[in-house]
């Protein structure tokens, strides 16, 4: 240990060549890119120096629609999926029978496809000239009438997206939560009960505030993975996202770079910083935020 | 006595409004649990319907009297399913195996060996796990394209085999094992590469064995890169396969066979997951996320 | 108030039927407690003592047995309406609250008709923390206090509800030596202040004698003796309790009773005893030694330690049940050139236990 010599960087080495041709060099190519205007792939050549392909971005209509789309899901998917969670946790913590049972089932979606499991979802949900689909037998089961969610309004097709997300993200959260209330002290329970509190006011003034670190660090994670949200949407609508005015901001991105309308990294990378800036602001927004409100 | 009898009362109360407790807690974890396995029943029950009798069902049956397994042969046979399952396969495996060995000489050189800069590129490191992958795709996939590496195993495999995250996690767990240890192999006269082979990695182990698994989940339902990466059925992945699947495969209609092809390849995973659920469960808890 | 206990008795169901046997951590405990009095509760640790403390909280409820706090049966009685004050070994200071947070918190758990006005809470709180005197510390929160001043807190919190009867867990064995002599003169303090009945869990018997009023010793779920620290000191009932108590710890020999003397080997080491025939222990406490050239019990010695105002004499012996003899003696003309060493005895520090079933059979 005493020995200072520089073998280490030998060591170090392939992970520096890899990092640094595919994460380093690519950060600041990514800002060259975006202020390159009227970049041609082809020939590898352009106009100018600029905003120009940001204000392009921002005006681009499909961008505003996947923006648009992205808050909605993030503003729906991270408070429903986190208080769900919690719900289920508190639940897994207060059993002990089948409760390794339904932990393994509760952790499943982790390990499946997106993409496989949100085809099955799509045909769940979809409305076809052969079927109305499951869900739409459970809808007019209790009196409602048949929806088509996947070609359909925006909000059915909103409500699959969340839904899906959901599904998706919960047995990280559950997992996560299950594991910090089950780390909380016993004794401090017994001292509550001891001090006469409330379920309610035990689980408001002690179980939440020790938990609170764990909490916060889901939300802040389940707000950048919403904000990344693709896979899911293309599961359940097709490669084809701006046409079915679901596209999400990294659909955009990969659309810009390979797809229909493909062929346009300038794009790309102005969409891909605007992400980027989006997700740090949030994630610092929160970071202030909870300054008052997490124990740690 | 009258006291003894209230008592009991409360007692019974107690017990009453616990045993109520409880039955709205199974209830509801019933009612997930259902949430979670419904679209794997369904996804397993479409499969081993004929095409004829579930277009036939205008309103689906929950059951089948007549499975088949016909739409498992069309999944084999009408679309290269096997193709892209060994596709996914060399992915994962290359993927994760050269990200193992990268992590495990990294994390070592961090927590083990001493030399200058260490803590600068460190530090460095850890800056860079807050980068997004998705900040960094666009430039990477003009650099795999000018390289000609589109459509090659290489191209996918190359730019997601040093992950900071994972050779963070190693380091930790290396840092656990006493320096003593290292002293003793030194009195010995191990060198360090043959102590990192005999003592830390054998130590180790399920620590590397979770990072394997976790990473090969990630690869095995990668989409974003292989997506951008393949335009040649050849080379695609699962993932991709099953967008094609559902766009140009069996004809729009076909879901029975598409459900077919859908359990085939999610098959793999569950089995892994039923094998070592501890170990992926404890790893995911102490630090991954999905996505 | 006072407590008493009948017949109680606590089983942990064995987890595996086949290989373990049911553990009983408390079995068929009956003692009473006087109203105004300091309990400690004494024994090994697994003996169950805390096993005993959880059943008076509530917070374990018995197999079988009854409690009472006063004329009120309490046994199905929950914690939080028992009016019980806990102070748990590690405190259980809530982290995330101020200590005025933490003292108050059981009084805003109040409800229905015990609920009191804000302003009241404020006066309990700051009356105990004057009390227990951390009324500087209000505002911190717990991880910026000291070891010592936790544990005032917890006790502070415990008090503020004036709880029947306070009971603590292991009080003192999270603090260093020095603290941990005083919080127990403040302990001592605190409860002759308030008079609660008070029981407090100890595998430590120095703390038990010296401020417990009375001390309840246990051993594998079983009361063994009962009574004021002295008192049981002087009056073992059976060879585990007089081994227990008394620091150096007493001496134990093998011996026989023979015509009304006891013998170590062929020496009568004490005569005039009101006892059969029989194998017996004879424990001898160390201060129960008296040297003497003509003594008749000769131990080899090996060396000799000063304490101050007496010194304690280490010494062997063929019959003792451990490899070293303390005596403490306050003589010092003893001349040490021999190998050997003999003592007289006094008689009122010399015990009888039956070698069948190590209970006490008489005072010599």
């Amino acid at each position: 240990m005493e020995k200072n010599n520089n073998k280490g960087w030998l060591y170090l080495l392939p992970a520096i060549a890899f990092l640094g041709l595919f994460m380093v060099y690519p950060l600041i190519d990514v800002s060259i890119y975006s202020i390159e205007e009227g970049y041609n792939s082809a020939s590898q050549s352009f106009f100018g120096v600029g905003l120009y392909n940001y204000s392009y971005v921002l005006h681009d209509p499909y961008f505003l629609q996947a923006l648009k789309n992205t808050f909605i899901l993030v503003a729906i998917t991270v408070p429903v999926s986190t208080s769900i969670a919690l719900l289920i946790s508190l639940g897994l913590n207060s059993i002990t029978k089948l409760k390794v049972m339904y932990q393994t089932i509760f952790f499943l979606p982790y390990v499946t496809n997106t993409l496989a499991v949100g085809l099955v979802f799509m045909i769940l949900f979809n409305k076809t000239a052969y079927t109305d689909g499951f869900a739409n037998l459970i809808i007019n089961y209790f009196g409602g009438s048949s929806v088509d969610f996947i070609n359909g309004p925006y909000w059915a097709k909103m409500f699959v997206l969340c839904f899906y997300t959901v599904w998706v993200v919960m047995p990280f959260k559950v997992l996560t939560l299950t594991s910090a209330l089950a780390s909380v002290n016993q004794q401090y329970y017994d001292a509550a009960k001891i001090d006469s509190a409330s379920k309610l006011r035990t689980f408001t003034k002690i179980t939440l505030p020790m938990i609170s670190p764990i909490v916060f660090y889901l939300v802040i994670t389940g707000f950048i993975g919403a904000f990344k949200a693709y896979g899911d949407a293309v599961a359940l609508f097709g490669t084809d996202l701006n046409a079915a005015e679901m596209n999400t901001i990294v659909g955009y991105i990969c659309d810009m770079l390979y797809g229909n309308s493909g062929g346009y990294p300038s794009y790309a990378s102005a969409g891909a910083i605007i992400l980027f800036v989006i997700v740090l602001t949030i994630t610092c927004l929160n970071l202030l935020i909870s300054k008052k409100h997490v124990y740690y | 006595m009258a006291n003894q009898s209230s008592f009991e009362k409360l007692n019974k109360t107690a017990n009453a409004k616990k045993k109520a407790a409880n039955a709205i807690i199974y209830a509801l974890l019933s009612f997930w649990a259902v949430m979670i396995l419904f679209p794997f029943y369904w996804m397993l029950l479409t499969s081993i319907k004929s095409y004829s009798s579930y277009n036939s069902e205008f309103k689906p049956m929950l059951y089948t009297l007549k499975p088949t397994i016909d739409n498992y042969k069309l999944a084999f046979t009408a679309v290269p399913l096997s193709r892209y399952f060994m596709n996914t396969l060399i992915f994962t495996i290359s993927a994760t195996s050269l990200m193992l060995a990268i992590t495990v000489f990294s994390a070592y050189a961090f927590a083990k060996l001493n030399f200058k800069g260490k803590s600068f590129a460190f530090t460095l490191f850890l800056a860079l796990m807050m980068i997004p992958n998705e900040l960094v795709i666009v430039t990477n996939f003009v650099t795999i394209t000018n390289l000609g590496m589109r459509n090659t195993y290489l191209g996918l495999v190359l730019p997601s085999i040093a992950s900071v995250f994972y050779i963070y996690l190693l380091k930790e767990n290396f840092e656990q094992i006493p320096a003593e240890l290292y002293y003793a192999a030194k009195v010995d006269g191990t060198s360090d590469l043959a102590y990192l082979f005999k003592v830390m990695i054998p130590i180790c182990k399920p620590t590397i064995f979770t990072i394997a698994i976790l990473k090969a989940i990630e690869c095995w339902n990668s989409y974003v890169w292989p997506r951008l990466i393949t335009d040649d059925a050849n080379y695609f992945v699962v993932s991709n396969g099953i967008q094609e699947i559902r766009e140009n495969g069996f004809g729009r209609e076909n879901i029975p066979a598409m459900m077919a092809a859908v359990v085939v390849i999610s098959v793999p995973l569950i089995i892994l997951y039923f094998i070592f659920r501890k170990s992926i469960m404890e790893g995911v808890a102490h630090g991954g996320t999905k996505g | 108030m006072k407590v008493v206990l009948q017949n109680l008795t606590k089983i942990y169901p064995s987890r595996n039927k086949k290989t373990d046997s049911d553990v009983i951590a408390v079995n068929d405990f009956s003692f009473e407690i006087a109203s105004g009095d300091l309990v400690g509760l004494l024994g090994p640790s697994g003996c169950g003592k805390s096993t005993a403390l959880n059943l008076i909280c509530g917070l374990q409820s018995p197999t079988s047995g009854s409690i009472f706090f006063d004329e009120d049966d309490v046994t199905a009685v929950p914690p939080e309406r028992r009016g019980v004050g806990v102070v748990f070994q590690n405190y259980a200071l809530y982290p995330h609250l101020t200590v005025k947070e933490n003292i108050l918190f059981p009084l805003q758990n109040l409800k229905g008709p015990d609920k009191i006005p804000k302003q009241d809470m404020l006066n309990r709180a700051n009356e105990v923390a004057g009390l227990v005197q951390i009324a500087g510390l209000m505002e911190r929160k717990p991880s910026e206090l000291s070891g010592g001043q936790q544990q005032r807190v917890a006790i502070a919190r415990a008090l503020v509800k004036m709880p029947r009867i306070l009971l603590l867990d292991e009080p003192f064995s999270n603090l260093d030596a020095r603290l941990r002599l005083q919080t127990r003169e403040e302990l001592r303090r605190i409860q002759r202040q308030t008079q609660i009945t008070t029981v407090f869990v100890t595998h430590d018997q120095e703390e038990a004698m010296s401020i417990s009023d009375t001390i309840i010793v246990m051993r594998d779920g079983k009361i063994e003796q009962i009574g004021k620290p002295q008192q049981v000191y002087d009056n073992p009932a059976n060879l585990f309790v007089a081994s227990f108590l008394g620091t150096p710890p007493i001496n134990v020999f093998e011996g026989h009773v023979a015509n009304g003397s006891a013998y170590i080997g062929n020496e009568a080491v004490i005569s005039g005893i009101n006892a059969e025939n029989q194998q017996v222990y004879i424990g001898i406490r160390p201060e129960g030694f008296i040297l003497n050239r003509q003594g008749p019990l000769k131990c080899e010695l090996s060396r000799v330690e000063a304490m101050g105002r007496d010194i304690s004499i280490v010494s062997k012996h063929s019959a003792s049940a451990s490899s070293i003899v303390r005596s403490i003696c306050s003589e010092s003309d003893i001349s040490f050139e021999s190998e050997q060493v003999c003592f007289s005895l006094k008689p009122e520090k010399v015990f009888l236990f039956s070698k069948e079933t190590e209970e006490r059979i008489t005072s010599a």
